[in-house]
């Protein structure tokens, strides 16, 4: 057997000669007024992973939506394996090959894995034989590819990634060729992105073609073949990966040069404008997730706290921006004991001068069924009128304005919230926390799904604020995004300040071994039985670092 | 000794009776809610059904003809909510409470103007009506005692509609967790974005429920009107439409535990009728509306907190709409 990861020079030879799996000729897709899909043309041959990239709203989603026959072009053909086919309903690309790993699964949460994988692929109307049959095929599956799943589960009791494991069988059960994956780590952690990336470089072993829709660099240069970069509903050109890079990527993406670093003078920190002594959080459920955290922000600096997703970073953000209660410990703002207890706390916090981005912007940081006017005054409705009237036109205004200085678009103030692209929601949050001019900004994961464009921008903005004398207090576990915003890096793990590093002289392996609870020195350890040695091939080590989505509050037994 | 277990047959005889158009309508409801649909239209097209069935039954005097009638009716309602729910994106509640209202005033303003009676239709009688059946050897066995008694009085006896309620109780359970349909009944009503990228049609699906939905609750109201009285009288469903949705509730939407939670309020139904007018130590007589309000109140206590968690299927009452 041939090595698990083989490396793209081995595989492009291969690739040279491999007939088409997907062509697309001329694809035109409107919806409305809105331009989705220009002329596209893209060639996708068999056996190889092709990644597709672009921001959020570039027409990637619509593209594939209509090569798996969720909508119909308006003009253009798809070849499937160099025939014609007109594809009218998802069935129908079924029956071509084409599976479609969605976004958001399409499972049927209180299904069991079988039920789920025969839906719609049914043999006959009784279910018995057919459930017999995706039991041993599963089984099959499950050893080819290394997608084990519990056939008889319930699907709302397993992680995502094993969920993702049962869209990737359902396609596989129904004959799938080509396999379309939207956006696939954006839901994961680190771990089961790496163990999506394996059975991905199995399922190319065995000669089936992927897509791989996703706006994150890193996996493109980790794992595709071929990379079709779109902007704007057009297809702006394709690149074999291992000729092209990140940078060339994201300049494609955007349209204009992008610097993936971000660029600060060095800080000048001055007096102590945050203080945290001794702080322990419990969860919902009691169990203490801070465990006597004590740290000091500086007017001037930034602050970064790494660590992975559930060591305690969302409670300790939530008890300082007084969302949650906290057991033990004392917080200082400017010198001021800030008392949060109560259903009013983060009221409080606000009037005290600290403002807060969530982390999940879609559950905490605004009301999405709102527009976007209301959503700019949210918490600080009260300064906007008297009593209870509220003084609409001055709202308005405020939005108006914050649109203009964060470029928020579309420029709409009464468009829902909903209806902004992450990037712009993100900057609706942003602009209402940032321009009410506090003393204290804390900030968590701030460019969670958010389009390269609007990253840079909001990193610079984040600067911007460092350099207007504000402390700031910044949570990601994204690692790089700490170390090119913080000007001091705190590591948390289970709830514990382990240690603190200099961004600049930081070394990223060391780093990792904090982040997972080993000490310094004790390299090869790892974290728990069954996950992986860190860094064992260069693949991994770049999966590891990127960005998963925090699902650490899904209870498995919801 | 003797006497009261005359009295617990009984009893139990007309609990079977009582629960007939609560299963029927129940199982209708769970199709429908299976489906992702609130069908909180079941009292109305319960009462349309009783009276088209009891209309049709009196005209031509062929309890069957009545029967399709009833069925008809109940149809052409689940039309008008399909259409209002699922092509026009409407609200489920709101189309339901209009069937209702509809069905209220429809039923008296045709029951008069037809047969200028104030709302009643003609009195059945004889092959205008489902009469009881005697089953095989029921006679004979009557002597025997207990079982014979039972199987004479609490199994035999009952009209066609009532064994089919009670045979559509396993069906029931077959068709949704053992068929194909079934599965793709559940997941339309749990995840109707599952069943589209599929390639199965919601739309199709949910009307092919509806159309269940109609056919049941037709039935039950050809019951009411046709089988246990003899005749159409106003509102004779009496809220039987919305017991049944509080016992689907109470079921957790499972064909099993609906049968004994409707048999449970035919039970309450029943005794209630029994304990009219009788004189209890303290209490005294106790007043007919405080009895008759028993399974409503017991109702409210079990939903209050009872049964644990009900989670409806979770598309129940939402449209679905394709998303860009």
């Amino acid at each position: 057997m041939t090595s698990l990861h083989p490396t793209n020079a081995q595989r492009s030879e291969g690739t040279a000669a491999a007939p088409l799996a997907i062509e697309l000729v001329g694809i035109n897709k409107h919806f409305g007024p809105v331009h989705a899909n220009r002329d596209i043309h893209l060639a996708i041959r068999r056996g190889t992973v092709h990644g597709i990239v672009g921001e959020n709203g570039a027409g990637k989603s619509t593209l594939m939506s209509i090569l798996y026959g969720f909508y119909t072009a308006d003009s253009g053909e798809i070849r499937v394996n160099g025939t014609p086919a007109h594809i009218t309903d998802s069935r129908h690309a079924l029956a071509l090959g084409i599976g479609m790993v969605h976004q958001h699964f399409m499972l049927v949460d209180n299904f069991s894995v079988l039920e789920n994988v025969v839906l719609g692929a049914e043999d006959s109307a009784f279910l018995a034989p057919t459930l017999n049959k995706a039991r041993t095929q599963l089984k099959a599956l499950a050893r080819d590819y290394g997608l084990e799943v519990d056939p008889d589960a319930i699907i709302e009791n397993l992680s995502v990634g094993q969920q993702q494991r049962v869209e990737i069988l359902k396609a596989l059960y129904r004959g799938a060729e080509t396999l379309i994956l939207d956006e696939p780590t954006g839901v994961l952690t680190p771990d089961e992105a790496d163990h999506l990336f394996r059975i991905l470089g199995k399922l190319r072993e065995e000669g089936k073609t992927i897509i791989l829709i996703t706006h994150k660099l890193r996996e493109i240069m980790a794992i595709t073949d071929e990379v079709s970069v779109m902007r704007q509903g057009a297809m702006v050109k394709t690149l074999n990966t291992k000729e092209t890079s990140p940078g060339e990527l994201a300049e494609l993406m955007v349209g204009r040069r992008v610097l993936l670093r971000v660029e600060k003078g060095p800080a000048s920190p001055g007096k102590v404008l945050l203080d945290v002594e001794d702080l322990v959080v419990t969860d919902d459920f009691k169990v203490p997730r801070v465990k006597g955290v004590s740290f000091q922000v500086r007017a001037g600096e930034i602050v970064g706290i790494a660590g992975v997703a559930g060591n305690g970073q969302s409670e300790l953000l939530e008890s300082i921006a007084g969302m949650r209660d906290q057991l033990l410990g004392t917080i200082r703002l400017n010198g001021e004991v800030l008392s949060l207890e109560g259903d009013d706390g983060a009221a409080r916090a606000r009037a005290a001068g600290l403002a807060h981005v969530p982390e999940d912007r879609l559950r905490m940081g605004l009301v999405t069924t709102f527009s976007e006017w209301e959503n700019s005054i949210l918490g600080y409705q009260h300064s906007y009128g008297s009593g209870a009237g509220l003084d609409i036109a001055k709202a308005r205004a405020t939005a108006e304005e914050y649109i203009k200085k964060f470029d928020i678009r579309p420029p709409n103030l009464d468009l829902k919230t909903a209806n902004f692209s992450g990037g712009n929601q993100q900057k609706i949050v942003l602009a209402r926390e940032m321009e009410r001019n506090p003393d204290v900004l804390i900030v968590g994961q701030p460019t969670r799904g958010v389009d390269i464009g609007a990253i840079e921008f909001i990193h610079n903005q984040i600067i911007k604020m460092r350099d207007a004398g504000k402390a700031i207090l910044l949570v990601s576990v994204e690692l790089d995004e700490i170390r090119s915003l913080a000007d001091r890096i705190l590591v948390i793990f289970d709830g514990k300040i382990v240690g603190e590093a200099d961004p600049a002289t930081a070394d990223e392996t060391e780093l990792g071994l904090l982040m997972t609870g080993s000490h310094a020195g004790d390299v090869g350890t790892v974290s728990e039985p069954g996950t992986l040695a860190p860094h064992e091939t260069p693949v991994q080590q770049t999966l590891t670092q990127m960005s998963p989505q925090d699902n650490s509050g899904k209870d498995p037994n919801q | 000794m003797e006497s009261y277990l005359v009295d617990i047959t009984l009893i139990l005889d007309s609990t079977v009776r009582l629960a007939v158009p609560l299963i029927l309508a129940c199982l209708a409801g769970l199709y429908s809610e299976r489906a992702g649909i609130v069908d909180i239209g079941l009292e109305g097209k319960l009462l349309a059904g009783a009276f088209a069935a009891a209309s049709m039954s009196a005209v031509t005097g062929s309890a069957w003809l009545g029967l399709l009638a009833g069925i008809g009716a109940a149809l052409m309602f689940s039309g008008i909510h399909g259409l209002a729910s699922i092509n026009f994106k409407g609200n489920q509640t709101i189309s339901g409470v209009a069937l209702n209202f509809l069905a209220a005033g429809l039923t008296t303003f045709l029951g008069q103007s037809w047969f200028k009676r104030g709302g009643y239709t003609p009195q059945l009688s004889g092959d205008q009506r489902f009469n009881p059946i005697t089953l095989p050897f029921a006679e004979q066995l009557r002597e025997v005692p207990i079982l014979g008694q039972i199987y004479f009085e609490l199994i035999s006896g009952h009209n066609i509609i009532t064994y089919f309620a009670f045979i559509a109780v396993p069906v029931t359970a077959w068709v949704l967790f053992r068929t194909r349909f079934g599965l793709r009944l559940r997941a339309v009503g749990e995840n109707p974005k599952a069943i589209d990228t599929a390639g199965i049609s919601v739309t199709r699906l949910r009307y092919q429920a509806l159309i269940i939905t109609a056919v049941l609750v037709g039935i039950g109201g050809a019951y009411l009107s046709i089988a246990q009285s003899a005749g159409f009288n106003n509102n004779m469903s009496a809220g039987r439409g919305y017991i049944a949705l509080a016992a689907l509730i109470f079921a957790k939407w499972r064909p099993g535990p609906a049968l004994l939670v409707c048999l449970m309020f035919g039970f309450l139904d029943a005794v209630q009728f029994r304990i009219q007018g009788q004189v209890f130590p303290i209490i005294g007589e106790v007043p007919v509306q405080a009895i008759q309000a028993l399974p409503y109140i017991l109702t409210v206590i079990l939903l209050a907190g009872f049964i644990g968690r009900a989670v409806a299927p979770k598309a129940s009452g939402i449209p679905y709409t394709k998303e860009r």
